[in-house]
């Protein structure tokens, strides 16, 4: 195989720019990105500074773009970039970010530190440094199509279910539709229910929409990996199938990253803003919502608080929708300390939940979830990610917690108003 | 060199040779740093209010929710000692007159006995943010040579001052010597250190707050 | 002249009473920070001293320290001190002119011991040839003055620091008393500084009263000046003090500030770094000193007075600071746009290098 340390090195200079040198000449040592970032609050362990997990990346910058850098590195002062720290730094780049960029918000100087992580993941990916589980989920997605292997088979065999079960079609391939929807495989695979939800509330509101045989998987284990060249050959498809069917607007399933590769990423990945326009489902649902379009009924009793995902809230600005959709149909919505874009992640995102070597660490940061349910005394769990769903399931079942995870879609469709 | 030729040789040929160093320095980092350049952001922007780098580059200056509870020192004492510094530095009558030699501007001091009481308190901070840098795990681990270097040649002037207008330890005319001997070499390390925060502070809130206010977040 | 009379002896001759005598000598003792009840030891310690003898040398000067000492008001400590010494040398105050000066002086160096004062500095460039007497230059005479001398007492700031002969660019390469010592040019003798353009008449006469009083050297600063004159800066006894504190300045001469008596500092006054004892003993038997005058003080006791920036620009305030800012935001510049183009280049190289990764580049 042909990774290696120059190759990483050349990206990375590429990938080094004025906000990344800013930020980097801004750091004063404070530390206080550590209070924000669950692996160091839940561990204690220094190591885990978000600002540290960079360190060989800012040498980089400095040696080759600062010109005292580069005297200091001729003179031997500042020691070149070895494939041993790199390998090193694995740990750091990988099993214990999640990209959920709490570091981002909370330096004082302004870094953004999330968004130099995902740069240095470009370099540590192409030099070999990249964790086995998300080399194999990546390559899953480039060569069958998604990370967990499903095949459009699968999603037939979905469609044929759910259109059994709701008696609704599910179109597919239906050209100048307004919307078409995408899913993740954790959808396809875990949590079928999606798919009739979003049959029923689109029928509802009288819309038309449509899936895409060729585009049917949102995720994007490039941008977790953090190779953008991938990246982009998998947000071609969906540009080209939607395209294709001339839609107008696409629809991110409940995926926090699909969201970001596909809202804010993907332009930028193919070069060129898109011909139509990305919403997350949350976003239509509010609209649909504001426009009268969805109707419910009744309430939830129990106590439901919501978790907002990191690359829908923090990194992706929706934040009032998922409140607006939950008081629609819940009486006892309480909001856990630190709620919206301040939300504390669930340990699993930016690919640390496709990453095995990464699990034992992320059951044990699992804590401050645990503390914040407690804290708040709610009975069910609303979410708008797979991703989060799947890992909240597992931390609350590691940590012996009877509450029951949902996605917020479906909950919706659950209270949905008989046609008249 | 006596005393007084040393602070001849500071306020003549020092400070000439520090402001020098300190321009050409700043100048040639900003550069440096800005010229690298960044990419378009081509994805459909969303429009939040509340939500631009001119409004990151000011809400970067309070404390996030929770925040000043897990690390009370970073903050209060931060705070204390970068207005501190500012009050001693700006509203100073000597310092004034300073920058009006220099540039023209002026503006009213405050009495030396609230300057003096600003200079204490100013230093205790620093004393505590060092002790806290020491304490605290993350900080420690973090912290490099430069790290205390910056600490000390920022401590200095603020020390040499007070020592010099309290007339303590030395004569006045060799502790303002000092004193402004330890301004110029703070002047000289500024634009090579992490003291150069000073300047990109701004620009990287910017950066921020800019990012993710076109994804409509308010950062 | 086979033996010179006792201080008492010359004082009872001139009609001066043992009264009045004690008064100048209670009047040194304060002027010496020393307690009252030392007026009697220092009356009996000037009455039984022989008048010893002293040999003024005058050189690159412009007399005013001779000016100073002898703007005196009768009665006065400064002529009872005169009474007190044997004054023979000194060629503004004597009489005789011409050979017959330079005799007197040759005369006195014979018996050692002798006190030598000085005002002006010494030329030292091409032979010190800038500055002579009767055809000796200025070092020469210092160094034959000081071979049989007790001590030195460098009066004024040319004598003991330079003064305004070596302010810059210092054409006759003048030198202060002891700045000639510490070259070995002129023997080592102990040196009493009592700087000051000019100094105060009560201090020049205030030291040679100590030194007479208690036959050695004061306590002296780094700066060779005794410590009971020059011990306090101007700043620290002025009268204007309180204003400084409350950061009450007068902006200009003639504005509200300046009539209500408020600090010059923003004036230019160097009384913080200048040590002299104007602002207590003040001048003109105690009318007034500079500042009272509505003036700053321009630092005139200190050394290189006349090179520390403009005498109206405030000590905070350096002299010309920005000569380099120029050049210097050219080269920044330069540096920086340099590196601008380098950075651009590399990372220009590095994007057009790019091979588009692929799955296998994931792995080594």
């Amino acid at each position: 195989m042909s990774a290696s340390l120059d190759k990483g090195v050349a990206v990375l200079k590429e990938m080094i720019d004025a906000p990344i040198a800013s930020y980097f000449e801004s750091c004063v040592h404070c530390g206080l990105c550590a209070e924000a970032c669950l692996f160091y609050t839940e561990t204690g362990d220094p190591k885990y500074t978000p600002i540290h997990k960079l360190e060989p990346l800012r040498r980089i910058y400095e040696q080759e773009y600062t010109l005292l850098g580069r005297l200091a590195k001729l003179v031997g002062l500042s020691k070149p970039v070895t494939d041993d720290e790199l390998e090193a730094w694995k740990e750091l780049v990988y099993n214990s970010c999640t990209l959920c960029a709490r570091c981002s918000l909370v330096c004082p100087v302004g870094n953004d530190i999330v968004y130099m992580v995902r740069k240095f993941r470009e370099g540590m990916a192409v030099s070999g440094h990249a964790p086995d589980g998300l080399i194999g989920a990546v390559t899953r997605t480039i060569e069958i199509g998604s990370p967990m292997g499903v095949k459009l088979p699968a999603v037939q065999a979905q469609m044929k279910h759910v259109q059994d079960e709701t008696g609704i079609e599910i179109p597919m391939d239906k050209e100048g539709a307004e919307y078409m929807v995408m899913l993740s495989s954790m959808e396809i695979m875990n949590f079928p229910e999606y798919l009739g939800a979003i049959a029923k509330i689109m029928k509802q509101a009288g819309k038309t929409w449509t899936l895409c045989s060729t585009a049917f998987e949102a995720t994007n284990a490039g941008i977790q990996i953090g190779v953008s060249d991938l990246a982009k050959v998998i947000v071609n498809r969906i540009v080209e199938g939607a395209e294709r069917l001339k839609v107008k607007t696409v629809i991110s399933p409940e995926c926090g990253h699909a969201y970001t590769a596909l809202r804010w990423d993907g332009a930028n990945l193919i070069g060129r803003p898109y011909t139509f326009k990305v919403l997350h489902i949350l976003e239509v649902l509010d609209e649909f919502r504001s426009q009268g379009l969805l109707k419910t009924e009744g309430f939830e009793t129990t106590r439901m608080t919501f978790h907002d995902p990191c690359q829908l809230g923090r990194r992706g600005g929706v934040v009032e929708q998922p409140r607006n959709l939950m008081n629609m149909v819940t009486k006892d919505f309480v909001e856990m300390d630190d709620p919206g874009k301040y939300n504390w992640c669930c340990g699993g995102g930016g690919g640390v939940s496709a990453n095995e070597e990464a699990e034992e660490l992320r059951l044990e940061v699992f804590k401050i979830k645990k503390r914040q349910l407690e804290n708040v005394g709610a009975k069910t769990m609303v979410t708008a990610c797979a991703n989060c769903r799947i890992v909240l399931e597992e931390g609350l079942e590691h940590y012996q917690m009877d509450i029951p995870v949902v996605g917020l879609t479906e909950l919706i469709a659950e209270h949905l108003a008989p046609d008249k | 060199m006596n005393e007084v030729e040393l602070l001849n040789w500071v306020r003549g040929p020092g400070l000439n040779i520090a402001i020098g160093i300190f321009l050409l320095g700043t100048i040639w980092r900003l550069f440096e740093i800005y010229s690298l350049g960044r990419k378009k952001d081509l994805s459909a922007p969303r429009h939040t209010a509340g939500a631009s780098g001119w409004n990151t580059i000011a809400r970067r200056s309070l404390a996030p929710p929770g925040m000043l509870k897990r690390s009370p020192i970073s903050y209060i004492g931060g705070y204390v000692f970068h207005v501190g510094l500012a009050i001693v530095v700006f509203l100073f009558a000597p310092h004034i007159e300073l920058i009006e030699n220099l540039f023209g501007l002026s503006w009213p001091a405050l009495p030396s006995q609230v300057v003096d009481l600003a200079t204490v308190v100013t230093l205790a901070a620093m004393v505590l943010v060092l002790v806290d840098r020491i304490n605290k795990p993350v900080k420690r681990y973090l912290s490099t040579v430069e790290d205390y270097f910056t600490w000390a040649v920022t401590f200095l002037p603020v020390l040499t001052g007070y020592m010099a207008v309290k007339h303590l330890l030395l004569p006045y005319t060799t502790m303002l010597a000092l004193h402004i001997l330890s301004v110029e070499i703070l002047l000289v390390v500024l634009p090579f250190t992490k003291l150069f925060h000073v300047f990109t502070l701004f620009m990287s809130r910017w950066y921020n707050g800019q990012a993710n206010a076109h994804k409509g977040v308010p950062v | 002249m086979s033996r010179r009379p006792t201080v008492a002896e010359q004082l009872a001759r001139q009609g001066v009473s043992r009264r009045a005598f004690l008064k100048f000598c209670a009047a040194a003792a304060s002027l010496m920070a020393l307690p009252p009840s030392m007026a009697p030891a220092i009356a009996e310690a000037l009455g039984k001293l022989r008048r010893p003898s002293v040999i003024w040398l005058s050189f690159q000067e412009c007399t005013g320290c001779t000016e100073s000492l002898t703007r005196s008001h009768t009665p006065t400590v400064e002529s009872l001190i005169f009474d007190m010494i044997s004054l023979d040398y000194h060629h503004t105050l004597q009489a005789a002119a011409g050979t017959a000066a330079e005799q007197a002086r040759e005369d006195a160096m014979k018996e050692a011991g002798y006190l030598v004062l000085v005002d002006g500095s010494i030329p030292t460039r091409d032979g010190g040839i800038y500055s002579t007497i009767a055809g000796v230059t200025n070092l020469q005479m210092l160094k034959d003055a000081l071979a049989n001398a007790a001590a030195v007492v460098s009066i004024g700031t040319c004598a003991a620091y330079g003064g305004i002969p070596k302010a810059d660019p210092n054409p006759t390469g003048a030198k202060s008393v002891q700045a000639l010592m510490d070259e070995g040019l002129v023997p080592r003798k102990p040196v009493i500084n009592v700087p000051g353009c000019p100094p105060i008449p009560t201090v020049i006469t205030g030291v040679l009263a100590h030194y007479l009083t208690f036959g050695e050297i004061p306590e002296l600063d780094s700066l060779g000046r005794p410590t009971m004159f020059y011990g306090d800066s101007i700043h620290d006894r002025c009268y204007r003090r309180p204003f400084y504190d409350q950061g009450m300045f007068a902006k200009t001469f003639d504005d509200e500030g300046a009539r209500k008596g408020w600090c010059l500092f923003e004036l230019g006054c160097k009384g913080p770094t200048t040590h002299n004892a104007c602002a207590t003993t003040k001048w003109n038997n105690g009318t007034s000193f500079p500042i009272e005058s509505g003036h700053g003080c321009i630092g005139c006791s200190e050394p290189d007075f006349w090179d520390a920036g403009s005498f109206y620009t405030a000590l905070s305030a350096p002299a010309d600071p920005l000569t380099l800012a120029t050049s210097a935001t050219v080269a920044g510049a330069a540096i920086g746009v340099g590196m601008s183009f380098v950075n651009r280049a590399k990372k220009g190289a590095a994007k057009s290098g790019h091979e588009t990764a692929t799955l296998k580049d994931l792995e080594k």
